[in-house]
């Protein structure tokens, strides 16, 4: 389903974000992506979702080479994938509502399918009361949430997690974690990059770690083993 | 299709609303920036009725012998005519002067009795003559001044006026090419005000337009919004500088036309109200379309 072949990226001719990645994963799994700050987790998440280009090597996301996408083919591409930040890029004048129901609007869904289907993802994800909330007025975990919800929403067959966590308490994080793992539970695919320890040990399950740019280790049930 | 384009109109208009500040801002520069052109189209309206005005005091006259023909007169009347750079020419009688001279002075009993005293009409037929240009009089003086002519002639007037309407023909010249200098550069610079505010209103939200990319919003749904608010603010500060204008341009019109009487400002506003509503609207619109679409282009490399 999404493979990475042989694939580097160097930023300004030396500067090696990422070498000679080279790894598959199969729908329904989750992989944790896990490895310290520059590692090149985020790097390799741009690369999947056509935020940039590699600089050597092939990203296939299903029937997508993704390193070949002209920029006007890319939404189609990112409306089979849901994403999910540590900042979780809200759009600040929309409310809870309004930024679910963009994914669906700017993918041309009708209306009354919309008007049936966000209010469902808001009340999955915890939010029922909170639909007409701006991001400003929401907790950090709540706002997390409508990130999820706004990811999850067209129904993708890619969650891509960023360091969901990065930015909540601890029992926030177990929430948004556990919410995760039940979409996983349901099929969809996850990729989650991460350095937090606890997340990954708490998930138990594929572990790709990267350092200084390489797969240091692919292990398919682990525990969080940098050192 | 329609329900993107309902779409599209709804994001405009929502963040039109909730960009508050911004809004106002962008509306309040652009409110300036289309009163200057407004003022612009007034000042060249006013700079040209006052030439025309000018310009038409101008005239060559050519006052004939006592003993012309008139058929004679008529003529030459009829072969100036035919000079294309005459806009007109007025044959008056000697019968004609001199009625229109007492016309003129029925309150002076004085200059009525000694007219009276007089054996013969003492006043010469003439050629008015106008041209189109005020340039053009040195064309006509010339093709006047030939033998044939002057034996009937007795005096031409624009020997005696020529230096002053060769001023006014520079003065012409220049106000003109002042007017056009000063409307493109104030032209310029009221859009260049205009482009910047909108650049930096886009500018502002460069992060927001980067997350639409990332939920896979297509450019027509991060373009779009911008020229459906581009075109409210083209809309909104159309209608308040007409409002602005309206009460100052008629507050100024009596003295307008104290100095020059054929100007009606007012009254030139209210019988254009449509067409400076559509110039602005389209000049404003066009500013902020354009200004719009270069900010997305320049921060997000769309």
């Amino acid at each position: 389903m999404i493979s990475f072949h042989k694939v580097s990226k160097v930023y300004n001719g030396n500067s090696i974000a990422l070498e000679d990645i080279d790894f598959e994963i199969k729908p329904g799994e989750f992989v944790s992506l896990v490895g310290k700050s520059g590692a090149g987790k985020s790097t390799l998440i741009k690369l999947l979702i056509g935020e940039e280009k590699p600089t050597k090597g092939r990203v296939i996301f299903g029937s997508y080479e993704v390193n070949k996408l002209e920029p006007k083919e890319l939404p189609t591409l990112r409306k089979q994938i849901g994403i999910v930040f540590q900042d979780f890029k809200l759009l600040p004048r929309k409310n809870a509502y309004e930024n679910v129901s963009f994914a669906l609007e700017v993918g041309g869904r009708p209306q009354h399918e919309i008007e049936g289907l966000v209010p469902q993802v808001l009340d999955m994800v915890g939010l029922s009361d909170k639909h007409h909330n701006f991001p400003h007025e929401l907790s950090g975990g709540e706002r997390q949430r409508v990130a999820i919800a706004r990811a999850m929403i067209h129904r993708p067959a890619v969650i891509i997690a960023d360091e969901p966590t990065g930015n909540l308490d601890e029992n926030n994080t177990a929430d948004i974690i556990k919410l995760i793992a039940k979409i996983n539970e349901f099929g969809t695919t996850v990729i989650l990059a991460t350095h937090n320890r606890h997340v990954v040990n708490l998930i138990y399950k594929r572990v790709i770690t990267l350092s200084d740019g390489k797969i240091v280790k692919d292990e398919k049930k682990a525990k969080y083993a940098l050192s | 299709m329609i329900t993107n384009l309902f779409r599209i109109i709804k994001y405009g208009i929502q963040s039109f609303r909730r960009n508050g500040l911004l809004s106002v801002a962008t509306t309040v520069v652009m409110v300036l920036a289309l009163l200057v052109f407004q003022g612009l189209i007034v000042f060249g309206v006013l700079t040209d009725t006052a030439i025309l005005s000018i310009q038409d005091k101008i005239d060559i006259s050519v006052y004939f012998k006592t003993n012309a023909p008139e058929n004679e007169i008529l003529n030459i009347k009829k072969s100036l005519e035919n000079v294309k750079e005459v806009k007109s020419v007025e044959y008056v009688s000697r019968e004609k002067a001199l009625e229109l001279f007492k016309e003129k002075r029925k309150d002076y009993p004085i200059i009525k009795k000694a007219l009276e005293e007089l054996d013969d009409n003492p006043l010469l037929a003439s050629l008015n003559i106008k041209a189109h240009n005020p340039s053009d009089y040195q064309i006509i003086a010339a093709f006047l001044d030939n033998d044939k002519f002057n034996e009937l002639t007795k005096r031409v007037t624009f020997t005696q006026s020529r230096q002053a309407i060769e001023r006014l023909t520079n003065i012409v010249n220049t106000a003109e090419s002042l007017g056009l200098a000063l409307t493109i550069l104030l032209s310029i610079t009221a859009a260049l005000i205009t482009f910047n505010t909108i650049m930096m209103a886009i500018y502002s939200n460069r992060e927001e337009i980067g997350i639409m990319r990332l939920v896979g919003a297509p450019n027509v749904f991060i373009n779009g919004p911008y020229i459906v608010q581009a075109i409210i603010f083209g809309v909104l500060a159309t209608i308040l500088s007409l409002l602005i204008a309206a009460p100052i341009l008629t507050l100024a019109s009596p003295y307008i036309s104290e100095f020059i009487p054929e100007m009606d400002l007012s009254g030139y506003f209210y019988n254009n109200l449509f067409n400076l509503f559509v110039y602005q609207l389209v000049f404003g619109s066009i500013l902020a379309i354009v200004s719009g679409s270069i900010a997305i282009r320049k921060y997000l490399k769309l």
